[in-house]
C-alpha cells in the first residue's frame, strides 16, 4: 500500500512559484520514491527545470518519510536551505506537504498531486485498493471492495453497464461485481451477494477524520 | 394504491408506455407536443431523469407536463445526482401532485455525460431507492422519523435481458423484486428467443414485465449499438434487414422491426407489455403500434 502520486503540470509549478527566486525542493523516499515522482532522479531533474527557468535552488533533499517527524528533522539539518528559500517545491505526497508547511513559516508548493491508497499492479500502473469508508463490507464481496473498485460504489450488484466483465466508463476497467460474482460463484457463497445491502453509512468516519482509540492489551496498562 | 398505471397493469390487458425526454432548456414546447401525440395512444409516459448523465430539464418537471395534459406519468428517478434527502424530498413532492408512479433507477456513470467533472453522488442506488419508496410508504423516512402524510407509489425499476453476463443481473433482478418493484421495464431487446428464455425464468416471480422497444432507424445504428453499448444485441437478420431497405427507408423498416415484434409479443403472450423507447422519434410511436396491429 501507498500513497500515489502524479506530477503536476509543469505550467501549474511555474505558476504557483511566480515571484519565488529561492526555492529548496523536497522529495521523499517512501511512497513518492516508489512512484517515481519524488525521487532522487526526479528531484534532481526538477532541480534542472527550474534552474532553467531562472530560479536559485538553495538545496535539494530527498527525506526518507517526508509525512511523519523526519520532515522536521529535516528542516533542522537543513536549516541554510530553507531559511534561504522564498518557497518550499515538495515532491512529496499531499502528507508531505502538510508536514511540511506546519513546520515552516514559508509557503510550501506542492508540485505533486495526491492520487488515492493504492497499489501498483504492474510498472506504473496503479490502481486504488480502499477507499478508507470506515464500514467495512469485504465479508459479503469475496475480498473486493465496491465501494473502491465499482465505479458508481454500488452495493447491491452490477448496474446496466456491465459489458463482458468490463465497466461502462471504458478504458478497460474491470467490472468489479462481475469480478465479485466470479468469485463468490466459485467459492459456492452467492447467497452473500443476495443479500440486501442497505444504505451505508456515510457519516461513520467523522468529517475530518479523528478518533481516540482505547489503547489494547499491554499498552492498556 | 392503484394509479391509472398499475389498474392497466392489474387488469392484464397488454400495456405500451413509451418515453419522453425533456429538452436542454425551458423550451418545452417539443415536449409537449410529444406528449400529446403518445398519451391517447399508451397507458403511461416515463419521464427520464438526465438522461445519459447529458443535464436537462427535470423528470420531476416533465412528469407535472404529462399530468397537466392528461396522461399518465411514470417519473423516472437515478440516484446519481441526489442523495437520500433530496431523492426522499422529491418523492414528497412527486406524491402531492399526483405523480404515484416511480421508476427506480442507479442512473449512468457521469464521465459519460456532459458535465464530466461533476461529483457523482450514488448515496443509494436502484435496489435501495426501491426500498426508500416502500419504507416512505410505512410512513416513516429512511431517519426514522414520522411522516405527516403518508405516500403510496406504484413502483419501478429496469432489467437487462441481454446483459452479459446474465447471472449476476438475474440476481439484482431477484433482489429489486424482493426489494418492492411491481413492474420491470426491460433494456432494448431485439432477439425473441433469448427473451423467451428470460420470461421463462421472470415468470416464476409475481412481476408485470414490459419488454424494451428501441426503434433502429438505420443498419449503422444497430451495428453502432451492438458494438458500444452494454446489454444490447441486435441479431443479424434484423441489421440484414435494415441493409436491405431502399435508399431513404430504413426509418420504415425500423418501424416494421418494431411492429412485429410488439405484435408477436402481444398475441404469443410473451410478456405483459411493452416500453417503446423511439429516442428522438417520438413522432413515430404511433406508426409502429399501427404497426403492430394496435
Ligand atoms: S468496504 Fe472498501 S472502502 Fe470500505 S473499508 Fe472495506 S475495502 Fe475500504
Ligand atoms: S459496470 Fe460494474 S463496476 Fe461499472 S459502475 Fe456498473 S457495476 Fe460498477
Amino acid at each position: 500500500m501507498k500513497t500515489i502520486t502524479r506530477l503536476k503540470d509543469m505550467d501549474k509549478i511555474e505558476n504557483s512559484l511566480a515571484g519565488d527566486t529561492g526555492v529548496c525542493i523536497v522529495g521523499c523516499g517512501t511512497c513518492a520514491t516508489m512512484c517515481r515522482t519524488g525521487g532522487q532522479e526526479q528531484v534532481a531533474s526538477m532541480k534542472r527545470s527550474l534552474q532553467a527557468l531562472g530560479k536559485v535552488l538553495t538545496g535539494t533533499l530527498v527525506v526518507p518519510t517526508a509525512c511523519d517527524e523526519l520532515s522536521p528533522q529535516a528542516v533542522r539539518d537543513h536549516k541554510h536551505a530553507f531559511d534561504d528559500a522564498d518557497a518550499v517545491l515538495a515532491m512529496t505526497c499531499a502528507f508531505g506537504v502538510q508536514t511540511l508547511a506546519s513546520t515552516l513559516m514559508r509557503p510550501v508548493i506542492p508540485a505533486l498531486d495526491t492520487l488515492f491508497l493504492g497499489k501498483e499492479q504492474a510498472v506504473g500502473s496503479y490502481s486504488e485498493i480502499c477507499m478508507q469508508c470506515g464500514e467495512c463490507v469485504l465479508e459479503d464481496t469475496a475480498g473486493i471492495c465496491p465501494v473502491t473498485a465499482c465505479h458508481k460504489g454500488l452495493l447491491n450488484g452490477p448496474c446496466g453497464g456491465t459489458n463482458k466483465g468490463k465497466c461502462e466508463i471504458g478504458n478497460d476497467t474491470d467490472c468489479a461485481w462481475a469480478m465479485i460474482y466470479n468469485r463468490l460463484q466459485a467459492m459456492g457463497r452467492l447467497d452473500r451477494m443476495r443479500k440486501y445491502q442497505p444504505p451505508k453509512n456515510y457519516q461513520a468516519v467523522s468529517k475530518p477524520g479523528k478518533v481516540q482509540i482505547p489503547l489494547q492489551g499491554s499498552e492498556a496498562q | 394504491m392503484s394509479t391509472a398505471f398499475k389498474q392497466a397493469l392489474e387488469d392484464g390487458k397488454f400495456v405500451v408506455t413509451s418515453e419522453i425526454g425533456p429538452p436542454k432548456g425551458v423550451n418545452l414546447d417539443p415536449m409537449k407536443h410529444h406528449i400529446e401525440l403518445l398519451k391517447d395512444r399508451v397507458d403511461a409516459l416515463n419521464v427520464t431523469d438526465n438522461q445519459s448523465s447529458v443535464m436537462r430539464f427535470p423528470s420531476l418537471g416533465g412528469t407535472l407536463n404529462v399530468k397537466e395534459l392528461g396522461a399518465e406519468p411514470i417519473l423516472q428517478m437515478t440516484c446519481r445526482d441526489r442523495n437520500r434527502l433530496a431523492l426522499q424530498a422529491d418523492l414528497l413532492f412527486a406524491y402531492s401532485r399526483g405523480v404515484r408512479n416511480v421508476l427506480c433507477l442507479t442512473g449512468d456513470a457521469v464521465p459519460v455525460g456532459d458535465h464530466k467533472q461533476a461529483k457523482a453522488v450514488f448515496d443509494l442506488e436502484s435496489v435501495q431507492l426501491l426500498h426508500t419508496v416502500r419504507h416512505l410508504e410505512t410512513g416513516k423516512d429512511l431517519g426514522g422519523n414520522d411522516l405527516d402524510g403518508p405516500v403510496e407509489f406504484c413502483v419501478g425499476a429496469i432489467v437487462t435481458p441481454e446483459a452479459d453476463p446474465l447471472e449476476p443481473q438475474l440476481l439484482k433482478f431477484e433482489k429489486k423484486i424482493q426489494a418492492g418493484a411491481e413492474f420491470f421495464q426491460t433494456q432494448a431487446i431485439y432477439d425473441l428467443n433469448n427473451f423467451r428464455a428470460f420470461m421463462d425464468f421472470a415468470r416464476q416471480f409475481e412481476v408485470k414485465i414490459l419488454a424494451g422497444i428501441v426503434l433502429l432507424v438505420s443498419a449503422r445504428m444497430a451495428r453502432y449499438m451492438n458494438a458500444n453499448v452494454p446489454g444490447i444485441f441486435v441479431p443479424d437478420e434484423l441489421i440484414a434487414e435494415l441493409e436491405a431497405a431502399p435508399k431513404g427507408e430504413a426509418l420504415k423498416t425500423g418501424i416494421r422491426i418494431a411492429g412485429r415484434m410488439i405484435r408477436e409479443l402481444r398475441e404469443e403472450k410473451i410478456c405483459d407489455g411493452v416500453h417503446i423507447m423511439a429516442i428522438g422519434k417520438e413522432e413515430v410511436v404511433p406508426d409502429i403500434l399501427a404497426a403492430a396491429g394496435m
